[in-house]
């Protein structure tokens, strides 16, 4: 579903490499997680699967796309497949919890009648049915990424992208947090996990895909994250 | 609001050419009409001879757009009309007793370049002994020249001053919609990441700049309806039997839409380059 081949990131004219020479497979349904210090491309791997960057050489695949090809008019097509969280949320604080995942179905142009049973389904598989007129600010950062969980999911993609998401979580938002994603998984939807918490990773026993200096050091089928 | 009252200036010269054009041109046809070649024929040539040589000039030449016989009658009809508030020569006409006027032949042409081939070929085929004079003012000729060179020359440099001024508008538009991006940089940055097709993250930055141009185009025909008002007098007296009213008002919805088609271009292409620049999804 997942293909990355011989895949190299170069910035600054090649003065700094983010990922270099990387090649992995993710099938449908798989939980992975790619683990590793800062700065050691995990960030990038997702940048290039939703085609926000190109790489400098190799093939991005995802399922019949080939992102790295893409033109920028065909990315929301493929955008709509994965559905992304990151660490910080992303939620426009003017907005309840209902219509931050409103939001995406709205601007992806889904009919007004759907959009209300799509908004209240996802609240409901990420818990937070009762909390869907609360504001941003008025959520602990658990509630305000399983919203933003919740807005990846309303479109059912194909995949889920948690990058780093439970950065700026303490460790029982955490743990919701990661057992919203192993439902999603349990699902059906293939759930990619980049991730620098060794709790989180050791806890799944997943697949682990372990980075470092842009290179793969590690590739486990139930991993663990070792700290190299 | 500096947006709005920028593109108005640029519609406001642009509308200012248009009027402008329409009082020119309305000039120049109006000279234009009133020259020609005239043929006066000794008194004693007869009519029947005059509408012969009238025939063969209609058959031979192409330049003619119109071609009209006056008689001795006429003439001294129009004669009188013209000077029948000079005391003096209307008794002189009556001391005279016969008409000391000729017969004429007046003939026009689309261009007034033609006139002086339409006057040589006259004195060729005219015989001498029937003809009194042949005419025509090169006066008005030059006349119709310089202003016709005065109404271009100012109607390119009305241009250049529009142009110049709508690149001021377009950076100006340009910034405003820049801000608005950056205002809503949030919702855009979500509207990427969930796949919001592009005319969905574009379109209302593109609408704000088609709302602009809508408004101020609007804004402008409402003022310069006054104004047309206002200059119409004016404009009979620089051009006796112009009606720059019924000018305005007969080409109102060409004016109306021509100022909402500058107007629009003005914000869409503002708007475009802020998209491309800003917004490359």
């Amino acid at each position: 579903m997942i293909y990355f081949e011989d895949v190299s990131k170069e910035y600054g004219g090649g003065e700094y490499a983010a990922l270099r020479d990387i090649t992995f497979k993710i099938e449908p349904k798989e939980f992975v997680s790619i683990v590793g210090k800062s700065g050691a491309g995990k960030s990038t791997i997702v940048r290039l699967l939703i085609g926000e960057e190109k790489p400098t050489k190799g093939r991005v695949v995802f399922g019949e796309y080939e992102v790295n090809t893409l033109r920028p008019k065909e990315l929301p097509e493929l955008r709509r497949q994965v559905g992304v969280i990151f660490q910080d949320f992303r939620l426009l604080p003017t907005k309840n919890a209902y219509e931050n995942v409103a939001f995406a179905l709205e601007v992806a142009g889904v009919p007004e009648r759907d959009i209300d049973d799509m908004v209240r389904e996802a609240l409901d598989l990420v818990g937070l049915s009762d909390k869907a007129d609360n504001f941003v600010h008025q959520l602990s950062g658990g509630e305000a990424q399983r919203v933003a969980l919740a807005r990846a999911m309303v479109n059912h993609p194909k995949v889920v992208v948690a990058d780093e998401p439970t950065g700026n979580l303490d460790p029982l938002n955490t743990a919701d947090v990661i057992k919203v994603l192993e439902q999603i998984n349990q699902l059906g939807t293939t759930v990619i996990l980049t991730t620098h918490n060794k709790d989180v990773v050791d806890r799944l026993g997943k697949r682990v895909i372990h980075l470092d200096g842009g290179r793969i050091i590690r590739d486990a089928a139930k991993g663990k994250y070792t700290l190299a | 609001m500096a947006t709005m009252m920028v593109i108005l200036l640029v519609l406001m010269v642009f509308q200012g050419i248009f009027v402008f054009g329409a009082v020119g041109e309305a000039a120049l046809t109006s000279i234009k009409e009133k020259i020609d070649v005239s043929v006066f024929f000794n008194v004693d040539v007869p009519e029947d001879r005059i509408l012969d040589l009238r025939r063969q000039i209609e058959g031979e030449l192409e330049e003619v757009r119109e071609i009209t016989y006056i008689s001795k009658d006429e003439a001294l009809n129009q004669f009188k009309e013209r000077h029948k508030s000079d005391e003096a020569i209307q008794q002189a006409l009556e001391e005279l007793g016969d008409n000391p006027l000729s017969a004429s032949l007046n003939i026009k042409t689309d261009e007034t370049e033609q006139l002086p081939v339409v006057a040589a070929y006259l004195k060729n085929i005219v015989p001498e002994e029937v003809v009194d004079e042949i005419s025509y003012n090169e006066d008005n000729k030059a006349v119709i020249d310089r202003l016709t060179a005065i109404i271009g020359v100012s109607e390119f440099a009305g241009l250049i001053l529009a142009l110049f001024l709508a690149i001021v508008a377009i950076l100006v538009a340009f910034n405003t919609i820049l801000l608005g991006i950056y205002s809503n940089r949030d919702e855009v940055a979500i509207m990427r990441l969930v796949g919001a097709p592009n005319v969905f993250i574009r379109g209302p930055f593109v609408g704000l700049g088609v709302i602009y141009g809508f408004l101020t185009a609007t804004l402008v025909t409402l003022l310069t309806i006054p104004l047309v008002y206002l200059i119409s007098p004016y404009a009979t007296l620089f051009v006796p039997g112009f009606d720059l009213v019924a000018w305005f008002w007969g080409g109102f919805i060409w004016l109306y839409l021509g100022q909402i088609g500058i107007g629009i271009s003005i914000g869409v292409i503002s708007s475009m380059i802020a998209i491309n620049r800003y917004l490359s999804i």
